[in-house]
Formats: structure tokens, C-alpha cells, sequence
């Protein structure tokens, strides 16, 4: 473990903390570019956060102390998250005690205190959110695992760092089972972060939500915690299909500080890359009703199973 | 893992495109948009057929890839969309209670089909015996197909989809079945499309649908 590893570490999470808000701020300024509409400012997302923390907190009087420490541990989780998705280098210290497996446990670790909270204060709302939340996420985890499956299969292994090194050393070929794999991989994007066919992040008090339901009862820094928590997640996810998809362009090996320095522009041309294919399909598609919910995520879990047989026979 | 050239590499993708083609085909609602996806299916066993015979040299898989081409890209979705203009069923939909288990259970299908194809690739000696296993989901996932539709149209379609997977089956498996068999196979699918396209007409006069299950309440009548 050296210096330039541990600088890379350092980067990457402050990368992801601070760029997070942005790259939300980013697609809802797509989405309103798209929709004909004038946009908040890219920065909004910033200015919400920094008006929550500016808040006196509210709490139910008959919550329990699992209400007040979620936050804390939801943002937590997800920031060392950030820490073991290798967005801009692969040489990175924290890896070595994580793998795609336990990145995949630990976002789960995340939605279950999210939904324990909720349910917490004992509103029909939370409970409602909660039970959705947890329904999207026991369908859209398998999906996930078999995605991350494809791509450890092909580079033997089941590391990230090791996963898009493995990608970016590989003579580009044709990859219908990486194919397959992102589109199953964007559905899930689409259902974990609760973006248009399964939730809408643009609606408050609407009966079909299922995140903003979950947070009803939060108000002030435990608030700001969970929204930053949740730009955060999308963050993440991204950082996720880039590292399997889209690896080119991270500083690869035992990289010199200035591949690094090319990273950080190449990650944020990927970002914008991304975000506006985001808003163009969340604007192009309908909200699902909740009970079509399972039906996309099974197709999602059939392309990535494809993707799965597809390269065993296929062995590509 | 050695690279392989790429037109193999696009073989592969055919390949994979058509098992995807084929879930597509399992899980859609709407009559229209299988009746489309069976043209595109046509297309990339056109596509796919093409690239064997420019890979193979042999110049009779390439006048099979017209025959697809013209039979099954052009011809038939061309008869199937004047069918249900005809016959007025442009916005049907086929009810379809559980497409999640069905999708799972096309998986299994999969499964098993690949496994069954092994020893038929161990033997085979093609380039393209990879493909075999696909080839023989792809029928499978169609036959699948007629078995959860009720509507009369749509198990057409899955019969048709069903002769494009035994068709990339042969394909795959010994480079094309002999041309007097594959013409005589494709004259007898166009034989029953004609012939089922008037049988339609009969369906509905009789029973004023075109749901198949009617069919089994025949002997209580009268």
C-alpha cells in the first residue's frame, strides 16, 4: 500500500460525496431540457441539502432511537460503497476487504434500515413505502448478483478493480452477454434508485411513491442525510456500470498520478454521458403501476440469466 | 479466452439476438407487435444465414437466405398484417395472466435445451455448433409460445417462429438441410399460412372469435 493508492482511495470518496448532488442536479436539468420546461440550477440539489442541515429537526414522539441513527447509517453505507467502486483508479486499498458480492450486501444493508426506519414511526405511508421498497429490492437484487455473475465469469474473479482492469486490457471484442447484462443492468439502475417505470423522484404526497414515502416522517439534517444518501446511490450505481461496462479510461494498474488526473474528466464526461441517457429514457417511458413492477424486474433477471447462459454456450 | 474472428463474432450476436427475439415474442401482449417481431426475426435469420454462407462458401445457404428474406421477412408478416386488417383484431390483446412465471419457466426451457444440445455440439463438426444450443431454445421458447396463446393469430405466429428455430437448428448444425427439402418445407409453411388464413375466417363466422378455447366446448353444443 503506497501513497499514490491511498490518495486514490482519499479522491474517489470525496469525488462521489461532493459530485453526487451534481450529477442529480444534472439529469433533472436534462429532464426539464427535455420536457420543455425551464430548470432549477444544476446546484439545487446543494442548495436543498444546505437549507435541510440549516433546519430544527422534527421528530415523532413515539419513534425509537433506530429512527434517528438510520440516516447516519444509510449515508454511511453508501459512502463506503463509493469507497470499493473503482470510478477512477483500481489500485484501491479498501477492495481488498470487499468484493462485488459484499457491495451488493451492503447497499441491501442500506435498504433494510431505510425500510426499518419508515416503519418505525408506526405511519401508514412509511409502512406502505417500505413494503414497496423491500418488494422492488428482493426482485431487483437476484438481477443485480447475476449481473455482477457475467462479468466476474468472464475475467475470473469477483473484485471490481479486478473485474475493469481485466475489461480494459481485453482486445475489444463483442460481448452479447455484456449486452445483455447492461440492459438488465440500466432496469435495475432504473428500480433500485426509484427513477421513472417503477417510482417517480419528481412527485411528493402521490399514492403510487415508494421512496418519498419512506421518508415522509424525516425532516431537517436527518433529511438532508437521506436525500444526499439517495443522490448517492445513483451515484454509485453508475459508478457500478461503468466499472462493468464502460471501463475505459480509469487509471489501471499501479497508475502514475497523472493517468489519474486523465481519470477525473473521463469520469465526468461518462457522467454526463450517463445522465442524460437517464432523463432521455425516464422521459420517454410511463410509470409502471406497482403490481407491473415484478413483470420489469423479471425481464430484468432474464437478461442478465441470458447473458449468464449465452456466455457459458457461447463462451463470449 | 481466445478471440474469435468476427464474423463469428457476429454469428454469435445473431445468435444471442434471436433468443432474445424469442422472449420478446413470449412475453408480448399485443398481436401487431408479435407479428413484428416475428419480421425481425426473419431478418436476423436472414442476416445470420448470410454470414454462414459467406463463411462456408456455399453458395446454396445463400438462396436460402433470400428465401428467408422474401418468405419470411416480407411475404408472410405482409399476410399476417392484412389478416388481422381483415379480420378487425389490430388492437387485440392476448390476457395473459402470469408473464413473470412464464418468462421463468422460458429460462428453465433454455436450460434444458442447452443441455440437451451438448452432445448434439460435441458431434457436430461446424464452426457454428456453438450455436445449436440457441437454435434449439429458440423452438422450444416458441413452441412455449403456442402453448400459453389462446388467440388463433398469435399461435400462428409461434408456429412460425418455431420453423425459423429448426431452421437455424439445421443451419448451425450441418450448414443447411439439402435445398430441395428447405424449399419444399417453405412452400408447405406458405401452404398453411394461405390455407389457416381462410380457416380464420371460418373460426369466427362459427364461434364470432378467434379464442381457441371455444374450441373445446364443441360437443356440449346442441
Amino acid at each position: 500500500m503506497n501513497v499514490i493508492a491511498l490518495l486514490t482511495q482519499g479522491l474517489e470518496i470525496i469525488v462521489a460525496v461532493a459530485a453526487a448532488p451534481l450529477f442529480l442536479g444534472w439529469i433533472n436539468q436534462c429532464r426539464a431540457w427535455l420536457q420543455n420546461r425551464s430548470a432549477p440550477s444544476v446546484l439545487q440539489p446543494y442548495r436543498t441539502i444546505q437549507k435541510l442541515f440549516n433546519k430544527d429537526a422534527v421528530i415523532a414522539a413515539n419513534s425509537s432511537a433506530l429512527f434517528r441513527v438510520a440516516p447516519y447509517i444509510v449515508f454511511g453505507a453508501m459512502t463506503l460503497a463509493a469507497a470499493i467502486i473503482p470510478s477512477m483508479g483500481t489500485r484501491l486499498p479498501f477492495t481488498a476487504a470487499a468484493d462485488a458480492i459484499a457491495l451488493v450486501g451492503l447497499l441491501a444493508t442500506a435498504r433494510v434500515f431505510m425500510a426499518l426506519a419508515a416503519m418505525d414511526s408506526g405511519t401508514a405511508f412509511g409502512t406502505l413505502g417500505a413494503r414497496r421498497e423491500m418488494m422492488v429490492g428482493f426482485l431487483a437484487e437476484p438481477a443485480l448478483l447475476m449481473v455482477i455473475f457475467v462479468a466476474s465469469l468472464i475475467s475470473a474473479t469477483t473484485s471490481l478493480p479486478a473485474i475493469s482492469e481485466h475489461l480494459t486490457t481485453e482486445a475489444i471484442g463483442l460481448y452479447p452477454s455484456l449486452a445483455f447484462t447492461a440492459v438488465a443492468f440500466t432496469m435495475v439502475l432504473l428500480a433500485e434508485n426509484g427513477r421513472i417505470p417503477i417510482d417517480n423522484p419528481a412527485t411528493h404526497l402521490e399514492l403510487t411513491m415508494i421512496h418519498e414515502a419512506m421518508l415522509l416522517e424525516y425532516s431537517a439534517r436527518h433529511l438532508a442525510l437521506m436525500e444526499w444518501a439517495a443522490a448517492l446511490k445513483l451515484f454509485n450505481y453508475a459508478c457500478i456500470g461503468f466499472a462493468l461496462f464502460l471501463p475505459w479510461g480509469i487509471a489501471a494498474g499501479a497508475a502514475a498520478p497523472n493517468a489519474l488526473l486523465l481519470a477525473i474528466p473521463v469520469l465526468a464526461v461518462k457522467l454526463v454521458l450517463a445522465g442524460s441517457g437517464l432523463a432521455l429514457i425516464e422521459t420517454v417511458s410511463a410509470k409502471l403501476r406497482v403490481f407491473r413492477a415484478p413483470e420489469f424486474l423479471a425481464t430484468a433477471f432474464l437478461f442478465a440469466v441470458l447473458g449468464l447462459l449465452v456466455h457459458l454456450l457461447l463462451g463470449a | 479466452m481466445a478471440p474469435l474472428s468476427w464474423d463469428l463474432q457476429l454469428l454469435n450476436v445473431c445468435a444471442a439476438l434471436l433468443l432474445l427475439l424469442a422472449f420478446a415474442m413470449l412475453s408480448q401482449r399485443r398481436i401487431v407487435t408479435l407479428v413484428d417481431l416475428l419480421a425481425l426475426q426473419g431478418a436476423v435469420l436472414c442476416v445470420a444465414t448470410a454470414l454462414v454462407a459467406w463463411r462456408t462458401g456455399k453458395s446454396h445457404l445463400y438462396l436460402s437466405a433470400l428465401l428467408t428474406l422474401g418468405l419470411k421477412v416480407l411475404f408472410l408478416p405482409w399476410l399476417l398484417r392484412r389478416l388481422i386488417r381483415r379480420l378487425d383484431v389490430y388492437w387485440d390483446t392476448e390476457p395473459m395472466a402470469n408473464i413473470g412465471g412464464t418468462m421463468l419457466l422460458g429460462l428453465l426451457i433454455v436450460i434444458f435445451a442447452f443441455g440437451l444440445a451438448q452432445p448434439i455440439s460435441a458431434l457436430a463438426n461446424t464452426s457454428t455448433k456453438s450455436t445449436i444450443g440457441i437454435a434449439v431454445a429458440v423452438t422450444l421458447l416458441a413452441f412455449l409460445t403456442m402453448i400459453t396463446r389462446k388467440k388463433a393469430m398469435s399461435q400462428i405466429v409461434g408456429f412460425l417462429s418455431m420453423e425459423n428455430g429448426l431452421f437455424f437448428a439445421a443451419m448451425s448444425a450441418t450448414y443447411g438441410m439439402p435445398m430441395v427439402v428447405e424449399l419444399g418445407v417453405a412452400l408447405d409453411v406458405l401452404v398453411a399460412m394461405l390455407v389457416l388464413g381462410v380457416f380464420f375466417f371460418q373460426i369466427r363466422e362459427r364461434f364470432e372469435s378467434l379464442d381457441l378455447h371455444h374450441f373445446e366446448s364443441l360437443k356440449e353444443e346442441k
